[in-house]
């Protein structure tokens, strides 16, 4: 019941702009999440059965490549099929809002954009993990 | 955070109290009283931070005390004359205006050969090519690593075949071409040279640069094809290489961009910047080259941010460091080798999602600071890049950003104008120190590898990306129409979209490519390559044999990967 919430933050693809994932990081980190973040170049694959392997609550993809209608669609489908689905996969980047709608429709969580705070980003994973998890972070 | 004002310190170089002349002895009884009365008024003052963007103190008020211990002949000089902190040429802009240069590249290499023709002709003086990130990484658009972003952030180049459609129409010794390449620069450096190759031009008539910056790859970029050691090898070979035949080129563009970018701050961006600047001097004289052979070659990339002073002073603070280390401890004789010669782009990082439009603002004043600060080549930001790669639109507005600047703002007339303001000279020492102590730390460290290596360079510059985005959060800065002044306005500017049948048109050719091509030939000059790579041989050379007879830039890349592996890095944050 107490235990703290677990994010993977994830950079998928060949993009080396990790400013801000390690932003993030650092900031969830400060907020009590457990973070793990993967380093870069990782695939779909990678991502999600580190997520598996690492039990995470949540996994926070970082896309600034432009690939992300093709990124986030694909690890929602892994996390499916390894029996996950019930994690959040959320993220932010270089992301256009028509994209960001029709992710959504795929089941993808809240993507935020240049110029987040960062407590927004807390303050949505604390209000997911309240509704849809047993942890308290 | 609106800190007490600090008492004035004198600067480390001045001299004693004692010596100080009768004048300044008066001012500095001047100035003990004016700091007294500020320091009465100072619960008046407004509450933000007075520090640089990069959270240096700022004084309110700099006098002759600041740069009492400066002597204009040693620390300033003449401009084309030793340290150069003025400016490497006597006339500057006078004799030539910077070259405005837009970084450009997107889909097919087609699309961007008319993106590249509508930049010349609107007044364009050079071009610049952005690959997309299987290019930069050293894969074909065909690897499954691949999916999703062939031509989404650049131009897709697998070969010789492509690279001949991305110049087609351009005259190849009539323009400069720079190329932001790195992992693979050999490999894209020998596309481009074969394809002048095929159509009669000599390699000597060709002018350009070559990013080919790895270390600061591993330091901020982070894309790289080799682990360090045989990336710095394969350096080594296409500076001996180009040194012999290919004279005007740049063979490195030593970049601070990138590093600024991921968080560093101007202090930072100059200190690693140049200390990879004196790792690839070491390279090369390893190489058995001289390093007044090979120094001139060498140029520069910076970001220009938005604290205005603070850049100016980082651009003149760079251009004394180099001509310094270049002629005290290397031995350099030549001029052309003391000479920073640089390339500037506005800050990325500095560009809001937020009233895109206000971006075209602060371009303009990065852009003016780059200029202030002696550029010889600029590329503004368009206001759009936030939100996607630049419309047509967006980018003619920030070349005429640098054209309004070069012919009605005046700022081209006088060369470096702000030297011998107590503040910029100030800034320009403080620069200076705080690279220096950087040195030493690198020193300290064995080194920029071994540096790299540890990830001293990553968590420095993590940390500092971090720092500023609390002070953000803590509206300590504030940031027009992001964290104050806040609109709930809507996104109205037209974006580029990329058009989706790039991918598979680009593997669709990609897959003819192979199947046309004589195959035996590629087989026998990437055998070769694997065989250099091993032994001593240029690999340079063995490379544009492969490229000739077009084999793909993954082949050549995996040709080499036999003997040199992968890097990974250590992440941390």
């Amino acid at each position: 019941m107490d235990r703290r919430i677990r994010v993977l933050v994830g950079k998928p693809g060949l993009d080396g702009h990790d400013r801000g994932a390690k932003v993030v990081a650092a900031a969830l980190r400060d907020a009590g999440m457990e973070v793990i973040y993967t380093g870069l170049h990782q695939t779909p694959e990678m991502i999600v059965e580190a997520a598996v392997q690492e039990d995470v609550d949540v996994v926070a993809l970082s896309v600034l490549s432009g690939a992300h209608l093709t990124v986030f669609p694909r690890v929602r489908a892994l996390l499916e099929e390894r029996g996950a689905g019930h994690k959040l996969l959320t993220g932010g980047g270089i992301i256009p809002d028509e994209d960001i709608e029709m992710l959504k429709q795929k089941g993808v969580g809240r993507l935020f954009g240049p110029g987040t705070n960062t407590s927004d980003i807390v303050e949505y994973i604390r209000e997911w993990a309240r509704t849809h998890a047993h942890s308290e972070g | 955070m609106a800190t007490p004002r600090k008492t004035m310190e004198l600067p480390e170089s001045s001299p004693s109290g004692a010596e100080l002349d009768e004048k300044l002895q008066a001012l500095k009884k001047a100035l003990e009283a004016y700091d007294q009365a500020v320091a009465r008024n100072a619960g008046t003052h407004r509450h933000v931070s007075y520090d640089t963007i990069s959270g240096a103190p700022n004084k309110l008020l700099y006098t002759p005390l600041d740069t009492a211990g400066m002597d204009y002949a040693r620390d300033l000089g003449m401009p084309g004359e030793y340290p150069f902190t003025r400016g490497i040429h006597p006339s500057l802009y006078r004799h030539k205006l910077w070259t405005m240069r837009q970084f450009s590249g997107f889909g097919s290499a087609r699309d961007t050969n008319q993106r590249f023709k509508f930049l010349l002709g609107r007044g364009q003086t050079g071009l610049s090519v952005a690959f997309d990130n299987p290019t930069i990484m050293g894969y074909d658009s065909d690897d499954p690593k691949c999916i999703g972003e062939v031509g989404v952030t650049g131009v897709a180049i697998d070969s010789l075949a492509d690279m001949e459609t991305l110049f087609d129409g351009i005259a190849q010794d009539q323009v400069s071409t720079s190329m932001t390449i790195n992992g693979p620069a050999a490999i894209i450096f020998a596309f481009y040279l074969a394809c002048a190759e095929k159509r009669g031009i000599h390699f000597d008539k060709l002018r350009g640069t070559l990013q080919n910056d790895i270390l600061k790859e591993y330091i901020a970029q982070k894309t790289w094809c080799f682990p360090p050691h045989p990336s710095m090898r394969i350096i080594a070979d296409v500076m001996t290489f180009a040194t012999r035949s290919v004279p005007k080129w740049n063979t490195i563009s030593i970049s601070g961009y990138h590093i600024r970018e991921a968080g560093a701050t101007a202090a930072q961006e100059l200190a690693f910047t140049l200390a990879d600047g004196f790792a690839y001097v070491d390279a090369g004289i390893q190489a058995g080259l001289s390093v007044d052979d090979f120094a001139p070659r060498l140029s520069f990339f910076w970001n220009s941010h938005l604290d205005f002073f603070e850049e100016i002073g980082k651009f003149r603070a760079a251009r004394r460091i180099w001509a310094r280390v270049l002629r005290d401890k290397y031995g350099a004789k030549k001029r052309e080798s003391l000479l920073m010669r640089f390339h500037t782009q506005t800050a990325g990082v500095s560009l809001m999602a937020q009233e895109p439009e206000n971006n075209i603002v602060r371009t303009a004043f990065e852009a003016m600071a780059a200029v202030l600060g002696g550029t010889q080549s600029l590329h503004t930001n368009s206001m759009d890049e936030t939100l996607a790669l630049p419309s047509e639109k967006a980018v003619q507005i920030a070349l005429r950003t640098q054209q309004v600047l070069a012919y009605e703002t005046g700022v081209a007339n006088t060369i470096d104008p702000l030297a011998g303001s107590y503040y910029v000279e100030a800034t320009t020492n403080r620069l200076e120190r705080e690279a220096e102590e950087y040195f030493r730390e690198i020193e300290r460290r064995g080194g920029v590898i071994k540096a790299i290596e540890e990830g001293f360079f990553q968590r420095e510059i993590a940390r500092s990306a971090w720092q500023y985005q609390q002070e953000v959060e803590r509206k300590e800065r504030i940031i027009v129409g992001v964290n104050e002044f806040v609109t709930e306005s809507k996104i109205d500017i037209p974006l580029l979209k990329i058009d989706p049948s790039v991918e598979p048109e680009q593997l669709a050719s990609l897959k003819k490519l192979r199947e046309t091509r004589d195959n035996g030939a590629v087989k026998q000059s990437l055998a070769r390559l694997t065989e250099a790579a091993r032994g001593t041989d240029n690999v340079m050379e063995k490379i544009l044999d492969c490229a000739r007879v077009y084999a793909t830039e993954g082949e050549i890349r995996g040709a080499m990967r036999e003997v040199y592996g992968d890097y990974r890095e250590t992440a941390e944050f």
